[in-house]
């Protein structure tokens, strides 16, 4: 129940519950085991309409301006219980909006309208093997050289890194700082450019995560996204809904392992009785719904004033720190409360365990995120 | 060809329902509603039957409180052409349902009529065959296959023992079963896309038919709980107990 959705958001919903339920839910288990998923999803998904959200109409889009359309269908794709999957499906949601707000013409429209049809594969390069949250000081090199960029250094922790056509890549341009970042958009195919192997992790399982390396790679000059020098205020304004899908995909990790902790106390019998039958467990329960159902209003609190045209910096890293922390203590908690079974990787809440980690990193972590609160605060 | 399909808002078929406590009813508070599934099938059949260029305008039409637009609206996503809500808040029987959309039936004309073989909350499985009694057209009800052929369609029914094929001439009665189609669900362009679409909305006064109910709800129970199955030792045991307790074989 909530005041933030209107017709058209529920009608999205059941349109991404339907997917979920069709195409994704009989196989995850199978492609978190796999390593990945099949690329006919991407295609499946733009049919569907579900990747064109926020994106202009003119580029295929579903148009811009609707928040709620874009935390409704990001809600039921977490439904699949894979955050990996979500994250790689929804890899072009940061590396594709630098692209359709500030690549030129003829670069966006041949580029931007193929990946909401799902037929190509969009990816963001920030973090690279030195550093990652200290974006200011990346190291990859593009120098100017005629009418191309010759690209030299290295990314990593890319997600859909292995797969992607188009890369939408942070390179150094200038002098030291943010003041010499730029934007480059470079193809898969583009000569001195490679990818590493898939790379095995913690959770996520179901995405495709990558090194990739550029040793003189020569990138048209025209693949410059917006103008030189102008990189970092490009990728700080892509972060702020970057980090608001990671706070629902916190809550709905949370969420979906509430459920499932419900669902498993109300059944399972210890000393005579169901579990939920103990006071422990009871007021466990209630704590875990209370922080998720809290964690979920103050989000779409956050959503809600980005809908008005707000820029809530401050507010969308408190909601992306205060839900990943729902979402590692309910988790514990879920595993703790399935017991043995909860270790086991048939349960559900196992996933989710191990998929809760990686949201109080990616997009930001949580001190970076501290650091920005403190600035907003004036400390 | 004008294809007319009647939807139904019924509880969402995967909410467990609850019987009120004064046992009047079932608890409709707070509960999660959808477009019955037999219509979802009926509005499918529908949107193929447009594909193939057998339909040229589909009419979808629902009869309920004014919450029922938004199963018309899904029907328009789905690829209905236009809407017509017969709005009422009163309980609205399956006599008293094929009346209104009879009403229905004679302003709009269409060839062809498919409707749900019944709704999943009251499981009447009436207004289908109402419906063409009333309007004197040919009836083939629980279909797995419906082909139109020129003025006749042929439909292929489910029925005890197997199928049975009916020649119709149209216009007809078309009820689906499970097995016709498996129902699309609406593309995020689409949804958009039926927000443009017209919606009349008119009422059982306007089509001057009375609604008042003639049968009267007593009491609704729950089922039985299920009682916990056993398991038995070997084939001889199971087939002792089909025989001598179940009384099955």
């Amino acid at each position: 129940m909530s005041v933030y959705f209107n017709e058209t958001h529920n009608q999205a919903r059941e349109t991404a519950r339907q997917f979920v339920t069709r195409h994704i839910l009989p196989h995850i288990n199978d492609w978190e085991e796999a390593g990945e998923f099949p690329r006919s999803l991407y295609l499946q998904a733009g049919e569907a309409g579900l990747l064109g959200i926020g994106f202009p109409e003119a580029l295929g889009g579903m148009g811009e301006g609707d928040i709620f359309l874009k935390v409704v269908v990001s809600e039921e794709l977490m439904r699949s219980t894979s955050g990996g999957l979500v994250a790689s499906l929804g890899s072009l949601d940061i590396g594709l909006p630098p692209v359709a707000k500030w690549a030129k013409p003829h670069i966006k429209e041949s580029i931007v309208p193929a990946v909401l049809r799902g037929e190509k594969i969009s990816a963001l390069a920030i973090t690279e093997p030195g550093g990652g949250s200290d974006v200011a000081n990346l190291r990859t090199r593009a120098v100017r050289d005629g009418d191309h960029y010759v690209v030299n250094g290295s990314k990593t922790f890319i997600t859909s890194g292995h797969r992607a056509d188009h890369y939408t890549v942070a390179v150094r341009t200038g002098g030291e700082g943010h003041a010499g970042i730029s934007l480059l958009l470079i193809d898969r195919d583009t000569p001195g450019f490679t990818r590493g192997k898939n790379l095995k992790k913690m959770g996520w399982w179901a995405s495709d995560t990558a090194e990739l390396f550029f040793d003189n790679c020569r990138v048209p000059a025209d693949r410059l996204i917006g103008a030189e020098n102008a990189g970092f205020i490009a990728i700080m304004s892509n972060f702020l809904q970057e980090r608001l899908m990671l706070a629902i995909m916190a809550y709905t990790t949370a969420e979906i392992a509430l459920e499932a902790s419900l669902e498993y106390a109300r059944n399972r019998e210890a000393f005579g009785r169901t579990i939920d039958r103990f006071q422990v467990t009871r007021h466990k329960l209630v704590d875990m719904a209370t922080q998720v159902d809290i964690a979920k209003e103050y989000t779409y609190r956050c959503a809600a004033l980005m809908q008005a045209g707000k820029n809530p910096i401050k507010q969308v890293a408190m909601a992306k720190n205060f839900s990943v922390e729902v979402c590692e203590m309910v988790t514990r908690e879920a595993v703790q409360i399935f017991g043995g079974m909860g270790y086991m990787r048939e349960s559900v809440v196992e996933r989710l365990y191990r998929d809760a980690k990686i949201l109080s990193i990616g997009g930001g972590t949580t001190e970076i995120m501290k650091e920005l609160i403190a600035k907003q605060m004036k400390l | 060809m004008k294809v007319l399909v009647a939807v139904k808002r019924v509880i969402d078929y995967n909410v467990k329902v609850r019987v009120k406590p004064d046992n009047s009813g079932v608890d409709l508070a707070n509960v999660k509603m959808a477009m019955n599934p037999f219509c979802e099938i009926a509005v499918e059949e529908a949107v193929r039957l447009k594909e193939k260029g057998v339909a040229t305008e589909i009419v979808v039409v629902s009869i309920g409180p004014k919450a029922c637009q938004e199963q018309i609206r899904t029907a328009l996503a789905l690829g209905a052409d236009r809407g017509i809500h017969i709005e009422t808040d009163a309980e609205v029987q399956s006599l008293e349902a094929a009346k209104l959309l009879k009403a229905v039936v004679d302003k709009e004309e269409p060839k062809l009529v498919i409707l749900g073989k019944q709704s999943i909350d009251t499981d009447n499985n009436q207004t289908g065959q109402m419906l063409a009694a009333l309007a004197g057209m040919g009836q083939g009800t629980f279909a797995s296959e419906v082909v139109v052929d020129g003025d006749k369609v042929n439909v292929t029914r489910e029925v005890d023992g197997g199928l049975m094929t009916v020649a119709l001439n149209l216009p007809a009665v078309v009820t689906t079963d499970l097995r016709l189609n498996e129902p699309r669900y609406a593309s995020l362009p689409n949804i958009m896309k039926a927000k443009k679409k017209p919606l009349d909305t008119t009422t059982p006064a306007d089509l001057g038919v009375d609604v008042a109910v003639r049968l009267t709800t007593l009491k609704v129970e729950a089922p039985a709980t299920r009682q916990a199955g056993i398991k038995v030792a070997d084939v001889a045991e199971l087939v002792d107990k089909l025989k001598n307790e179940a009384k099955v074989i």
